[in-house]
């Protein structure tokens, strides 16, 4: 069993990950979910200015990223599997997704780590990992209203964008947007997880930031790469899970089955990276020994 | 990005003089970077991978594509190399100038206005990143590279502006950097705001200004001057006539248009230090 050893205060084995009593209701814990969930949307809801300020530079680098690939794309009209109207569409639902996975800047769990504070986290009754991702759900809701909408509003208006035309196509988005959130968080979760033995994250969330952006098809798509590159890249990573699919479902790059597929691609990386924030920070609990009280 | 709240710098002693002082400033931050040991290591590689990324991204579109906007490869990454240079160096001199926001925040700027020395050295020192010496080298390698391989018609004149171009384009970059951290004075939570000229005009000039179309260029090509940065003195050190339609001269206004950008952000930054109410935290 894992054991918390808070040192000089008596406290003996108080540990999140044992279940207890409260978490065996369904109900109840669907319920506790929501709640930390609406409570970070609203957290959230308190940062404005910096939701304008972010949409004006996801705004800025739509432009940018736009205008270069639809001069890759040049006068043939289409380049990697893609036309112009799909490449814009790309860049700038992109732009807006950027910020509803939160591909970077999260470094709270780090934070607290760093600080002890995440002591006061290991004695609720509820599973860190469940607590933070339901919190960033919440977040990632604030962010679909605020973050999302306005480039993809934006686009439009001075690019010819591509709208998809199967019927299935916007539910399959929003479910791969879903599974690309938890995803992203799980991701992130485990880079700030390394805190626990490094107390710096610095050199990880570096290696994440740079890796997460270019992987995950934010600087270019990556069917622009060769398949020797690609594939193993989808299959053995999780990054072009996190931008990639969510955008070539949307924008329609392939048959309807490859789009299952990837979604099916998409979500068995999302459990198995849950799984491993769990062993994770089990394995971080028994190490840890929280200075003070 | 994780970054721990700097080291409490020295505090300035008034009789030793104020280049002591700055010397302990920019001593302790070299100190408390090094903390970490392999943290400091794993950044020192991580920043050339930002700009490595950047070229490797121009590599990835040229392997789709033979020419952009009407430039090869081997021309566009002269300009890479003058924007990639130009602006890592700008970063690692002046770039921490962007955490402005956060200090206005906390209450830190309150601290370094009573110390006796200028705010904006003390800022710039007190959080100089050694860690993004390695990335200037590198932007400063993909310079060299590309200069090397673009089959220039060296005469005295391009030699010189190929010396001349990415100074001013430093002064430029840091120029840009202290303008839009000014804005922080009005507007606290103002730091993503900033990076949409700072990295937004990196982005903007690795690619040439043919590129892009409509207001947006007109806007930052000509309306905040990015085109000065590297395109403009690529065509010249190339030997191109510009497809824009520019005389050829143009090519030499860098250092004239770095020193306008350098007055206005003097003066935003005076009339900002100006504005300055402390938030009382």
């Amino acid at each position: 069993m894992a054991l918390l050893r808070m040192e000089g205060n008596g406290v003996g084995s108080v540990t999140a990950t044992v279940p207890l009593p409260t978490s065996t209701n369904v109900i109840l814990w669907f319920r506790t979910f929501g709640a930390i969930a609406a409570s970070g949307f609203r957290r959230y809801a308190t940062y404005r200015q910096a939701a304008v300020a972010g949409v004006v530079t996801n705004t800025v680098f739509g432009f940018l990223r736009c205008y270069v690939l639809l001069a890759a794309a040049g006068a043939a009209g289409s380049v990697g599997g893609y036309d112009r109207a799909q490449l814009a569409t790309f860049v700038w639902v992109g732009q807006g997704l950027l910020a509803v996975i939160l591909l970077w800047g999260w470094t709270d769990l780090a934070d607290r780590i760093r600080t002890g504070e995440v002591a006061a986290d290991l004695l609720r009754p509820v599973h860190p990992v469940t607590s933070y991702l339901a919190t960033d759900l919440g977040r990632a809701g604030w962010a679909a209203v605020t973050r999302l909408l306005p480039p993809v509003l934006t686009g439009p208006l001075f690019f010819d964008v591509y709208l998809p035309r199967r019927p299935a196509t916007p539910a399959l988005f929003v479910v791969s947007v879903l599974i690309a959130v938890v995803l992203c968080f799980g991701c992130r979760y485990l880079v700030n997880a390394t805190a626990y033995w490094l107390h710096d994250v610095r050199g990880p969330m570096i290696l994440w930031t740079l890796g997460a952006g270019v992987l995950a098809g934010l600087y270019f798509p990556l069917r622009f790469l060769p398949d020797p590159v690609l594939v193993p890249l989808w299959l053995l990573t999780p990054f072009p899970s996190l931008l990639q699919t969510p955008l070539d479902v949307l924008v329609e790059r392939d048959p309807a089955a490859t789009q299952l597929t990837l979604v099916g691609l998409q979500l068995g990386w999302a459990v198995a990276l849950l799984a491993l924030c769990r062993l994770v920070q089990r394995r971080a609990e028994r190490r840890m020994v929280v200075q003070g009280g | 990005m994780a970054e721990p709240v700097p080291a409490a710098p020295a505090p300035a002693d008034p009789w030793r003089g104020r280049l002591a002082a700055y010397r302990a400033l920019l001593g302790a931050q070299a100190r408390s970077q090094a903390a970490y040991r392999t943290s400091f290591v794993v950044d020192l590689v991580g920043n050339v991978g930002a700009t490595l990324f950047d070229v490797l991204t121009v590599l990835v579109i040229f392997g789709v594509t033979r020419e952009l906007g009407g430039f090869t490869l081997r021309e566009t990454l002269v300009v890479v190399g003058l924007s990639a240079f130009a602006f890592a160096t700008a970063d690692l001199l002046i770039g921490n100038i962007e955490r402005l926001p956060r200090y206005v925040r906390t209450g830190l700027f309150d601290a370094v206005l009573v110390r006796p020395l200028g705010a904006l050295p003390q800022l710039v020192l007190m959080d100089l990143p050694v860690r993004k010496v390695s990335r200037a080298l590198f932007g400063l390698a993909v310079l060299v590279f590309a200069v090397g391989s673009a089959g220039i018609d060296w005469t005295p004149g391009r030699v010189a502006l190929l010396v001349v171009a990415p100074l001013a384009a430093v002064v430029f970059f840091g120029s840009v950097f202290v303008a839009t951290a000014t804005i922080s004075f009005y507007w606290i939570d103002s730091a993503e705001l900033a990076n949409s000229v700072t990295y937004g005009g990196r982005d903007f000039t690795s690619y040439p200004v043919t590129v892009y179309g409509g207001w947006f260029r007109a806007l930052f090509a000509y309306g905040m001057g990015f085109a000065f940065v590297s395109y403009h003195p690529a065509l010249a050190l190339l030997g191109r006539a510009d497809p824009l339609g520019l005389p050829a001269w143009v090519g030499w206004a860098s250092p004239g248009v770095a020193l306008v950008a350098a007055g206005v952000a003097a003066a935003a930054w005076r009339v900002g230090i100006r504005h300055y109410r402390s938030t009382g935290s």
